[in-house]
């Protein structure tokens, strides 16, 4: 029981750690998540984060929470994702509850916007590098390289909803590889 | 009365947001014209704050929006409203995923969607790279813009720095450097 309720709060600290950093967005998440869950606790795999992301960005919600359910259910169960859950938004209910009571002064804030512009250049090599970190796993062979170059192309054109994009991915490696026969 | 609308319109903005991001925003400008929780200028000023603060822009906006029309309990109300369609949806989809991962279907499946992260996180960055990088800034600006985004960049993907530490780096740096 007690061992239980400790795996239950160190889901709910690392993701509350994870929430408190994410600007800019569920894809700066990435890194964040690669970090704490395979780098530090070694938790989970690094082809299995990107998994959990990609069906994260496949079901409705957000993609911070979404991921973050998928990871704390993998580990703990139920009660594990609840955890999670609670982790990864109490950093945003904190602070938006804080700015709601004091916007004017917020807004006006120097300090604050310089901080800002570090932190959201800082955001730009943060998802770059998930990217190349991600892509070194996940890119095995030519077939995934134009994958990934479609993916990217048709993603910042906008000319289909992620989802899309993701469902042809999947189609793809049913078509491709189930027929080549190389994946277990 | 406002609480149930406030449940109402925040479960249906979660349950439509596919893809996450800014889709969304319009679903919930919507929602929010429809029952006046806020003005208009509330709404704008929402979308900046969800900008400069951590966490997912649905969550920032149910907790400031149901605060502003109906105290903490709204706050609390709206934010369960627009997490709950995730919590069902994962809990449903995680069981389908454990069950059948091991299939050579689905490994297969999951050999296409992995580039098709890649590639979906590497537009992302240059997506948020064009939007921070602008022309018009000053030349020290974009210097230290393209500074910062270069070492982090470096760091994290060859060096293994941990990225919250860089993330409070960053922020040090921009307090001292950015005009």
């Amino acid at each position: 029981m007690i061992q239980k309720l400790h795996g239950y709060w160190k889901l709910f600290i690392v993701f509350f750690r994870i929430g408190l950093f994410t600007f800019g967005g569920g894809f700066a998440m990435l890194p964040l998540i690669e970090n704490e869950i395979v780098d530090v606790h070694g938790w989970a795999e690094r082809e299995e984060i990107l998994d959990i992301f990609a069906l994260a960005q496949s079901v409705p919600g957000a993609i911070a929470v979404n991921t973050a359910v998928f990871i704390g259910l993998r580990l703990h169960g139920f009660w594990g994702g609840l955890a999670a859950l609670f982790g990864v938004i109490t950093p945003s209910i904190a602070i938006i509850l804080i700015i709601a009571q004091l916007f004017s002064q917020f807004q006006s804030n120097l300090h604050l916007s310089r901080a800002f512009s570090g932190v959201k250049a800082a955001v730009v090599g943060l998802i770059a590098a998930a990217a190349l970190r991600a892509g070194r796993g996940a890119i095995i062979d030519r077939f995934g390289l134009v994958v990934a170059a479609v993916a990217f192309v048709l993603s910042v054109s906008g000319v289909i909803p992620v989802v899309w994009v993701i469902i042809l991915g999947g189609c793809g490696g049913i078509l491709y590889y189930k027929r080549k026969g190389e994946i277990r | 009365m406002i609480l149930l609308q406030l449940f109402g319109g925040f479960f249906k903005i979660g349950l439509f947001t596919l893809g996450g991001g800014y889709a969304m925003l319009a679903l919930i400008k919507q929602e929010i014209v429809r029952y006046n929780w806020i003005t208009p200028q509330e709404f704008v000023d929402i979308v900046g704050i969800a900008e400069v603060t951590p966490g997912p822009i649905a969550v920032n906006a149910a907790t400031f929006v149901g605060f502003r029309s109906a105290g903490i309990k709204g706050a609390l109300v709206a934010t369960s409203a627009v997490v709950l369609p995730s919590l069902i949806s994962v809990i449903i989809v995680s069981r389908a995923w454990q069950k059948y991962k091991n299939s050579q279907t689905i490994q297969s499946m999951f050999a296409g969607i992995r580039p098709v992260v890649v590639g979906l996180v590497g537009a992302a960055a240059f997506m948020v790279g064009t939007a921070t990088f602008d022309v018009l800034d000053s030349f020290s600006h974009q210097l230290w813009t393209t500074v910062l985004a270069g070492v982090t960049f470096y760091g994290v993907a060859f060096k293994k720095w941990n990225p919250i530490r860089v993330i409070i780096g960053a922020a040090l740096v921009g307090l001292l450097v950015f005009l």
